[in-house]
């Protein structure tokens, strides 16, 4: 097979594989737009702070030290524990829980019938409170996040590809992780909207607010679970990009990559923003390949925005959002 | 009622008719929050406390107090230029925004206004021609000048020669990236190598297309020139493909800690131009430690002494101050004026002796600045990094670049731009 061909299907591959982590960021923005028709400008942040609050309890950081330290006049900076990965996420999911019932109680339920643009502004002030908080709270230095997560390229497909073709395939470990994550991830929020109560109850507040409402829905619990569920979303985005680049403060800038999967995928479908991704990330790293190099690379943000415009001029909805039809 | 309006009527005479205090300004345009406050929060904290410590021990400089004025830029040019009209009628002297944007923006601005600006190893690279840039200066090395010294260095590894070699840029796709771009293709006709040029967008959180075509085209060498969170992912990729780090060569702003240890072990051999020496086995760090981080006036935490970042910030501190001790001496005039501080920066001379008496032996490269040439040598040095000591190693001395082709593209360039701005070069004679 000529060399250019074996190039192009390992960018096709990797740009599949791409697609995945920017689907799990979408799909954060995807739950909480579906239960409440709130547009989530947080959800890159939610990811950043649900990260750093893991590293920070794995490693077992003071929270708030500097803060402590400076008005007490101490020097307390870690507790001295190591903890378990496992254990650790579990806690950080407990505080992103604990972050969705916050919001519910302080923000949501305050702007309960008010416009959606108010309830979007809304979420752009708790972006920018809660990245100042989480300085606060852990610190603003980089922190290298370890949950046990392999990178780096994966021997076997190197190897089993280069006896096929003589160019073994690179397709990194970590990516291959995040698509076992996303297919579990995917699968147990279908099960759970599809064949429990609470995900049925959901459901019915996505369609009508007021009608879940008359049959005895709560709808701030229903918001509660949804933010949380969000926060556990992005809590496992925020582990696949902080494992690649550590747990940095441009870790909020994830969200841009979700913007044109949810354009492409609609705003109200999980298989969506699975689909979306797939193909933002594939589309781009086949345009970087094949087209980037004669117009001078870095292709890829701009496409992906590009790429979504299109789809937007034949699909509005996107390929699987709910068609709007407002009768006058 | 009458009595307290006096009162208060009087005690504002007082203030106002008290002698205003002179000092020294410093306006440190940081960025302490957005995605580059990794680099940004400890070059701030290393310029305030070196600042801290010269009130602290010396009493100022020449008896007059330092002041410095942080201004939040988060990395945002509008809001450094926003910073720079705030800040510029405080008596600012000098201004090192530690960002290509935002001195860019400040160039014809800080001329017009007449306030020096020093952009260390960043900027517009042009600058070094005193003759048009008459408020800017650049030394001691400038993108340029880093860029012939990563190819000298690569050529010297080679055994003097990189005929047949590729050699691929990995760069931030902004004006910062591209600055080395002319230079590293005129350097390529010179020694015969072939240039890869590679963009990644800001931020450069994804970076897998870049590196699939650097694992495909099999470069020899990669240079980075990154920031941030591209450093980072950049590094990782790298040692994900098993592209061999000792090969990899970042400039000065891709030469953190920050930006090696997230990839663990794996960074290890991973090398970098530095603007000064590494680590905090020099006196003055002492003195930083007894006079500012144990009296608690430190501007961060004292977690980050000897990291590359904070000692930048305590360099370009220091050839501040050195600057200002320069301007005082030629003035004979401790409250110096931001015209007296230019005089200053156009006449400092760096030498080891005085490098030892700052505490700081061996800590920056030896130079002298001139009306003419505003961007010093350009000397560098090569670090390498160390994963399991967790600590950069300096590999390769300062040494000078490859000058003859560096003063022909800097003359080109700032002599377009002085014919854009109709700018009539100076007389430095």
């Amino acid at each position: 097979m000529p060399d250019q061909v074996l190039f192009g299907i390992e960018a096709a591959t990797n740009g599949l594989m791409a697609g995945v982590m920017y689907s799990l960021v979408a799909l954060g923005f995807v739950l909480i737009f579906k239960a409440s028709g709130i547009f989530n400008y947080a959800q890159g942040v939610m990811a950043l702070f649900a990260a750093l609050t893991l590293v920070g309890l794995q490693e077992g950081q003071v929270p708030f030290a500097h803060l402590i330290n400076a008005i007490f006049g101490t020097e307390v900076h870690h507790f001295g524990w190591h903890m378990p990965a496992l254990l650790a996420i579990l806690l950080a999911l407990a505080v992103m829980v604990l972050f969705a019932i916050l919001v519910e109680r302080y923000v949501l339920k305050h702007l309960v019938n008010q416009e959606p643009i108010i309830l979007f502004m809304a979420t752009i002030g708790l972006a920018y409170f809660m990245e100042g908080f989480g300085d606060l709270m852990w610190g603003s230095d980089i922190k290298k996040l370890d949950v046990g997560l392999i990178q780096g390229i994966n021997a076997t497909i190197d190897e089993t590809t280069y006896n096929w073709f003589g160019y073994g395939f690179y397709i990194d470990n970590l990516d291959i992780s995040a698509t076992i994550v996303a297919a579990i991830l995917v699968t147990v929020l279908v099960l759970f909207s599809q064949y429990t109560k609470q995900g049925r109850a959901m459901r019915a507040v996505a369609d009508d607010h007021q009608a879940a409402l008359s049959v005895g829905i709560s709808l701030r619990f229903i918001w509660v679970l949804v933010w949380s569920i969000a926060g556990f979303v992005a809590l496992v985005a925020g582990i696949m990009w902080g494992s690649k680049s550590g747990v940095q403060f441009s870790l909020s800038l994830i969200a841009l990559k979700a913007l044109p999967v949810l354009m492409l995928g609609g705003f109200t479908s999980i298989p969506g923003a699975i689909v979306g991704g797939l193909i933002i990330g594939m589309g781009e790293k086949l345009f970087e390949f094949a087209i980037g190099p004669m117009i001078g690379g870095a292709t890829e943000n701009w496409f992906a925005y590009m790429l979504a415009l299109i789809f937007l001029v034949f699909r509005p909805q996107g390929l699987f959002g709910e068609k709007i039809i407002e009768r006058v | 009622m009458k009595l307290t309006k006096i009162a208060a009527a009087a005690a504002v005479a007082v203030v106002a008719a008290s002698p205003v205090m002179a000092d020294l300004v410093f306006p440190s345009l940081s960025y302490r929050t957005g995605a580059y406050a990794v680099g940004g929060i400890p070059f701030a904290d290393g310029y305030a406390d070196y600042m801290t410590l010269v009130n602290e021990r010396d009493g100022g400089v020449g008896g007059v107090m330092t002041r410095v004025i942080e201004c939040e830029t988060a990395y945002n040019t509008e809001k450094g230029v926003e910073c720079y009209e705030a800040t510029k009628g405080e008596g600012a002297l000098i201004y090192q925004p530690l960002s290509t944007g935002i001195t860019y923006q400040l160039i014809p601005k800080a001329s017009a206004d007449g306030i020096p600006v020093h952009s260390m190893g960043y900027g517009r690279t042009s600058a070094a021609n005193g003759k048009v840039f008459e408020w800017v200066f650049n030394y001691p090395a400038n993108y340029w000048t880093g860029a012939s010294a990563a190819v000298n260095y690569i050529s010297a590894q080679e055994g003097g020669s990189l005929k047949g070699k590729t050699i691929a840029l990995v760069y931030h796709n902004s004006g910062y990236g591209k600055e080395p771009i002319r230079t590293l293709e005129v350097l390529a006709e010179k020694h015969g190598y072939s240039l890869m040029l590679v963009p990644v967008d800001h931020p450069g959180q994804e970076q897998k297309s870049q590196w699939l075509q650097i694992r495909q085209q099999k470069p020899d060498y990669v240079l980075l020139w990154g920031w941030g969170v591209m450093n980072q992912v950049a590094i990782q990729e790298a040692a994900n493909i098993r592209f061999p780090m000792d090969h990899m060569i970042g400039i000065w702003w891709s030469g953190a800690e920050a930006d090696v240890l997230p990839a663990g072990d794996a960074s290890n051999g991973y090398k970098a131009l530095a603007l000064t020496g590494v680590g905090n086995e020099y006196p003055l760090f002492a003195d930083i430690q007894k006079y500012v981080v144990d009296a608690g006036k430190a501007a961060g935490a004292g977690d980050q002494i000897g990291t590359v970042p904070y000692n930048r910030g305590i360099y370009a501190a220091m050839l501040a101050v050195e600057a200002v001790k320069t301007a005082q001496a030629m003035h004979g005039v401790a409250d110096i004026t931001p015209v007296m501080m230019r005089d200053g920066m156009e006449n400092l001379m760096m030498d080891e002796a005085k490098m030892t008496a700052l505490g700081l032996p061996n800590f920056g490269p030896t130079f002298n600045v001139s009306c003419e040439n505003h961007g010093g040598p350009g000397l560098a040095s090569v670090t390498q990094w160390d994963a399991g000591a967790k600590k950069w190693n300096v590999i390769a001395p300062f040494e000078a670049p490859d000058m003859d082709v560096i003063s022909a593209l800097v003359a080109a360039d700032s002599e377009a731009y002085a014919a854009e701005n109709a700018i009539t070069p100076r007389d430095c004679k």
